[in-house]
């Protein structure tokens, strides 16, 4: 943040390079400290007090940075995130790149790790806000066109609406508790049972998230905001910012509301298992849908949201620890997607499917790279995105949640299938020509070009696939490290371990993390990751080839069957703020609604 | 002490909410956020009142003197502040928008759909 307001000052003075230089090493810095802090809480908590503001007698009145591993995981990842799109950023915007663009992304990295690290409900709110107006900033930066002009407005209000029921929320907890600090309101809610007002502010705390999160019904402005952002912020949004929606979800609960709300948590568990399947769900179909390939991976990540919200409404250490994992696993398979569809542009100046038909042939290492993001992201072993799944949907299995591996691996499979379908399209030229697909034109779908400022270029700079095959490679040695899961639990159980944050906060006093027993990943698991990996490059061969696989009657009836459902389906997206408004509302009273079920 | 606060905030909410569902005009649909954005004010500021106190300046009145709750006036001064900066980026860009297309019509801009 500092050295983006130096930058700022600076900016008429210092050249290019020495601005991007100074960026990249001030990430780097900040993820060497996420790292050293990420060994330093391996054993237990470290609490920070601004200002010298300790809590006195138990009460605390000064504001807190309260870190555990999953935080300084988060922040961890973030910052390694933020070099890899600075890495990539110069040589992908050559002329345009501006210093108000470095400068934004690092205020954004500094409101992230805030974020990650606070240990303050309004604190929260405040980073929150922080990170949500740069990224309304970053969304809508290239201002000249209307594309990126829609989806920052949308993301804006939906986002804002959402950081105010947030704030309602916020408030009533304040009103009731005369705390802000995250373990002096556990502290105050522990022991009483919750009542409407507890409820009610649940409520509108986890739907501020959620809403953050792109969880469905809240999930609108994801894809119009995704659809338009220029590619080096999209890497950051796609894998990082919904995750801090749902890592705050699982923070607040398990810090303060536990407490309260720890009776009813089978039902609540039912609830956002639910929000979560559907999620996952509808994330994954409309990802199949779409030709926009930003917009596709813009879905996926829907849909992957939906499965990290199983995997904490579990409320179990190991499930969380997977989590964790997941999301670590999915971030850099995403990131290098997201960066794979930006050297496309650079080299073909499209994201359209079936106008880049056929024309990444000669793209050998970028193919096989995209190719391996889709594997990566159908779960396959022994990626770290199998890891996390197989810890997540094991416990599910143990409690009995006996759909949750099939949820899993139907939907990665879905996924993969998508990305491994435009890999197929685009670096092969498999497939017919299908411009009319999924009844686009009766959605009335534009796809904006919006990258033809760029004019394509002759060849790939090294810098821009550097970045890319790093984070595969660290994908695949995350989900190759030994003990990883044990290590998972071990952070997961820290996490949910009200009573000692409250005593590392409150009193200073560091308790030693309860203790799991790390379960070994069950052969189920494996076959389950290894089918969706299956089904995956079968879904894709199937969407690519159908017209000589499967019999013309059977495709047609197929389509007649189908095709209507799936306009409506698709018509839902439909552009128009109005609609997320209402369709926010819908979701906050719904979640209101089975929370007070839950809790009756 | 009354709920006039408590139903003035819901009301504020709701009614600001329903501006932005129906809204076809982004500069008005903007002001309905800000009209939600006044319900968390009364809000925060009502949960921290208290009848017949006055503000929390201890400078000139005797020591015991009962005063509202600092904390959320801190609060609110961070939510009006908060409450600007996202109003002013996203009237810039609904000006940039009605400059781009000449329309200020959420219907007219949607180029993506599906």
């Amino acid at each position: 943040m500092l050295v983006a307001a130096v930058i700022a000052a600076l900016s008429w003075l210092l050249p290019r390079r020495v601005v991007d230089a100074l960026a990249f090493v001030t990430a780097a810095a900040v993820a060497v400290m996420c790292a050293v802090l990420m060994s330093a809480t391996s054993t237990g908590r470290v609490v920070e007090w601004l200002g010298g503001w300790r809590p006195h007698q138990g009460l605390a009145i000064g504001i807190s940075f309260t870190v555990d591993q999953i935080g300084a995981g988060a922040a961890l990842l973030v910052s390694i995130r933020m070099c890899a799109v600075l890495a990539f950023s110069p040589a992908y915007f050559q002329e345009e790149f501006e210093h108000r663009h470095s400068i934004l992304l690092l205020v954004f990295l500094a409101a992230m790790t805030g974020f990650a690290l606070t240990g303050d409900l309004f604190d929260m709110f405040v980073f929150f806000e922080l990170m949500s107006v740069t990224a309304y900033a970053l969304t809508g930066s290239r201002i000249r066109e209307p594309g990126p002009l829609q989806g920052a407005i949308n993301f804006g209000l939906i986002n804002s609406l959402g950081s105010f029921a947030l704030l309602v929320g916020i408030a009533l907890v304040y009103g009731r508790t005369g705390a802000l600090n995250l373990a002096q309101i556990g502290h105050a809610f522990a022991g009483h049972a919750a009542d409407g007002l507890v409820v009610v502010a649940f409520t509108l705390i986890v739907a501020g998230f959620l809403v953050k999160a792109g969880v469905v019904p809240f999930h609108f402005w994801l894809a119009d905001a995704y659809a338009v952002v220029p590619i080096p912020v999209g890497v950051l949004f796609a894998a990082v910012f919904g995750e801090l929606g749902l890592y705050a979800v699982a923070r607040v609960y398990w810090a303060s509301f536990d407490g309260a709300l720890g009776a009813a948590q089978p039902g609540l568990r039912s609830v956002l298992l639910g929000f979560g399947a559907l999620t996952a769900v509808v994330g994954c179909l409309m990802c199949f849908l779409q030709q926009h390939v930003k917009r596709l991976l813009a879905f996926s990540t829907v849909s992957h949201i939906g499965l990290f919200l199983v995997g904490i409404a579990l409320f179990t250490p190991n499930a969380l620890g997977g989590t964790a994992v997941y999301v670590a696993g999915h971030a850099m398979a995403k990131g290098a997607l997201f960066l794979l569809v930006g050297v496309i542009v650079y080299r073909l100046g499209s994201v359209d499917e079936e106008e880049l038909r056929g024309r990444g042939r000669g793209l050998r290492v970028t193919a096989v790279l995209f190719a391996v993001g889709g594997v990566v992201l159908a779960e396959l072993p022994p990626f770290a995105t199998f890891a996390g799944k197989a810890m997540i949907e094991d416990d599910g299995v143990r409690m009995g949640f006996w759909w949750m591996p099939l949820l899993f691996a139907a939907t990665s499979a879905v996924v993969g299938a998508s990305i491994l379908r435009v890999a197929g399209r685009v670096f092969l030229g498999w497939g017919p020509r299908e411009p009319d697909r999924f009844g686009a034109d009766v959605a009335g779908e534009v796809e904006v070009d919006d990258e033809v400022e760029h004019p394509p270029h002759r060849r790939t700079p090294v810098l821009l696939l550097i970045p890319v095959a790093a984070l595969l490679a660290g994908s695949l040695a995350l989900g190759l490290a030994p003990g990883l899961s044990a290590k998972a639990a071990g952070a997961g159980a820290a996490f949910e371990d009200r009573q000692g944050y409250q005593a590392a906060v409150l009193q200073g006093r560091d308790t030693p993390p309860p203790t799991v027993r790390p379960e070994p990943t069950s052969a189920s698991a494996v076959a389950y990751g290894l089918a969706s990996g299956v089904t995956a490059v079968g879904l894709a061969a199937l969407a690519l080839f159908r017209r000589r696989v499967v019999p013309a009657g059977l495709r047609r009836r197929a389509a007649s069957m189908f095709e209507p459902a799936v306009i409506r389906f698709r018509a839902l997206q439909s552009g128009h703020v109005g609609d997320y408004a209402a369709w926010f509302a819908f979701g906050a009273a719904a979640l209101g609604g089975l929370f007070a079920l839950a809790v009756k | 002490m009354s709920h006039v606060a408590y139903w003035l905030t819901v009301w504020l909410f709701a009614v600001g909410l329903y501006g932005v569902v129906t809204s076809r005009n982004y500069v008005h649909m903007i002001m309905c956020l800000s009209v939600v954005q006044s319900s968390t004010y009364v809000l925060i500021l009502e949960v921290g009142y208290r009848h017949g106190s006055t503000a929390p300046i201890f400078l000139d009145v005797p020591v015991g003197t009962p005063a509202v709750d600092p904390v959320v006036q801190s609060l609110v001064l961070t939510d009006v502040v908060v409450g600007v900066v996202v109003g002013a980026l996203l009237l810039s860009l609904a000006l940039q928008a009605h400059k781009r297309t000449g329309t200020l019509d959420p219907h007219d801009l949607r180029t993506l759909v599906g």
